[in-house]
């Protein structure tokens, strides 16, 4: 996704060189803000304000952690899935989170962080993933309920996305967006099959649903009027809908789905009002959403223990792998094979180092 | 952390026969052949694909953004490169 031609990273600003800093500042402001007005794409290399690129670079690796750290609460459920059609689909959607988060990363790449910044920040809690996947996954059903209405939520909150102002970002959302169909699909189907089943497991069904709910409006962030980063993100089209109204598109497409399952939402205030033409719903629990981003609930704990034990007990591949690159490009045309190793996967990772962090690429362009 | 980031490749992928490689994306791997494999898996989950190029992205040299104006300049005043420039009298067929 992220790319367009080499990873464009765009700390330098553009070499034109007007005659002093504030009047070129000025002049790139300008390109920048008729570019978004005219609802064109801002791409890696154009000149950006700091405020955009930090904002994306928050954004977009709070997703891309949301991604990698959803693969547990599901994953959770893989070895007793109920039949092997369930288990087949479930490590597929597992899979496919995976590869969400790495779309994301490299779209954020292009913004001038890199992969292991990244990863270092996640680990060390100073970036932050979606507060649901702080929450546990009891039962199968709730693999149902995720896929509903977690996935649900993501893609109301991310069809937006796929026509935000940054091309990257946006090129990655397409992407997610037509493979989130499906998850959003075989959660409903599975929820569907429990709710038909036996009287115990459509009570799962339901207990899943009630659990998952309320976490899942809460996903869209807080009331508008309480939301940071909202307005400025709206004006530069990072953000096309401000957090209530997607919620509120949230509801209005869930209360039919709900009804052809066979199940209720766990919300006595929830009816439809003629007048504005959409469900009314009861008030949000906000001291719950705000403690479990503080790190209070469930799972936080232990899903950012089980991240980090799993990058540090996968070390040995990457540097395995990083040895036998170096042992067979080192040796250069003869392809000898280099005796001390160790040396060959320094100089690579130097070597590589650089390229990455896109220095090369702006030197040579 | 660890380790310093794999070198980033290029992703091109090929739809189907008769049509052209086209950047899919990008992503880090040590070397070569696990570029390949990694691409695959990441970008021809669904069948996206019966080829895929990877390419270093440091072996790309690409044109900068504020030299857009003189560089695709020469291309602004040929009209008549485009067969539209041309006035071809009525009744005048296969042209």
């Amino acid at each position: 996704m992220a790319t367009a031609a080499a990873h464009e990273t765009a700390r330098s600003q553009p070499s034109g060189a007007p005659e002093s800093a504030d009047d070129s500042t000025a002049e790139f402001q300008r390109a920048f803000d008729a570019a978004v007005a005219a609802d064109e794409r801002i791409e890696p290399r154009d000149w950006m304000p700091d405020g955009y690129r930090a904002t994306l670079i928050r954004q977009i690796a709070q997703h891309a952690h949301s991604e990698i750290i959803g693969m547990q609460p599901e994953a959770n459920w893989i070895t007793r899935a109920p039949s092997l059609r369930r288990k087949a689909i479930l490590m597929a959607k597992v899979q496919d989170e995976a590869g969400h988060g790495l779309y994301l990363y490299s779209a954020a790449e292009t913004l001038g962080t890199s992969r292991d910044e990244l990863l270092d920040k996640l680990h060390s809690g100073r970036q932050k993933y979606s507060s649901i996947f702080n929450y546990p996954t009891l039962t199968w059903a709730d693999v149902g309920a995720i896929g509903w209405l977690v996935d649900g939520a993501a893609i109301t909150n991310q069809v937006p996305l796929c026509r935000c102002s940054y091309g990257p970002y946006a090129r990655a959302m397409v992407r997610i967006c037509k493979e989130e169909s499906f998850h959003q699909r075989q959660g409903y189907e599975l929820l569907l099959a429990l709710s038909k089943g036996t009287p115990e497991q459509h009570e799962m069904a339901q207990d899943a649903v009630n659990r998952w709910w309320w976490p899942s409006l809460m996903m869209f962030g807080p009331p508008d009027d309480e939301s940071q980063h909202s307005a400025q993100s709206m004006a530069w089209k990072i953000k096309r809908h401000s957090n209530d109204e997607l919620r509120q598109r949230f509801v209005d497409i869930c209360v039919p789905q709900a009804e052809s399952l066979g199940l209720t939402l766990p919300d006595p205030d929830l009816k439809w009002n003629e007048e504005r033409g959409h469900y009314d719903f009861g008030p949000i629990d906000w001291s719950e959403f705000w403690e479990v981003l503080k790190g209070n609930g469930p799972c936080n704990e232990q899903r950012l223990s089980r991240r980090r034990r799993a990058h540090e007990e996968g070390a040995w591949v990457r540097e395995a792998a990083a040895a036998y690159a170096a042992k067979h490009t080192t040796g250069g045309p003869g392809r000898q094979s280099d005796v001390d190793g160790t040396t060959g996967a320094h100089h690579a990772a130097n070597a590589n180092g650089e390229n990455v962090n896109g220095e090369t690429g702006a030197k040579r362009a | 952390m660890t380790t310093t980031d794999w070198p980033l490749w290029e992703v091109f992928v090929r739809s189907r026969r008769g049509l052209s490689h086209t950047h899919a994306g990008s992503l880090h791997a040590p070397d070569a052949e696990l570029a390949l494999r990694n691409a695959r898996d990441l970008y021809t989950r669904r069948g996206e694909g019966v080829s895929i190029w990877v390419v270093p992205s440091s072996a790309i040299t690409a044109s900068s953004p504020d030299e857009k104006d003189p560089f695709f300049e020469p291309t602004a005043d040929k009209p008549y490169r485009h067969p539209t420039f041309y006035e071809i009298p009525e009744g005048v067929q296969h042209l």
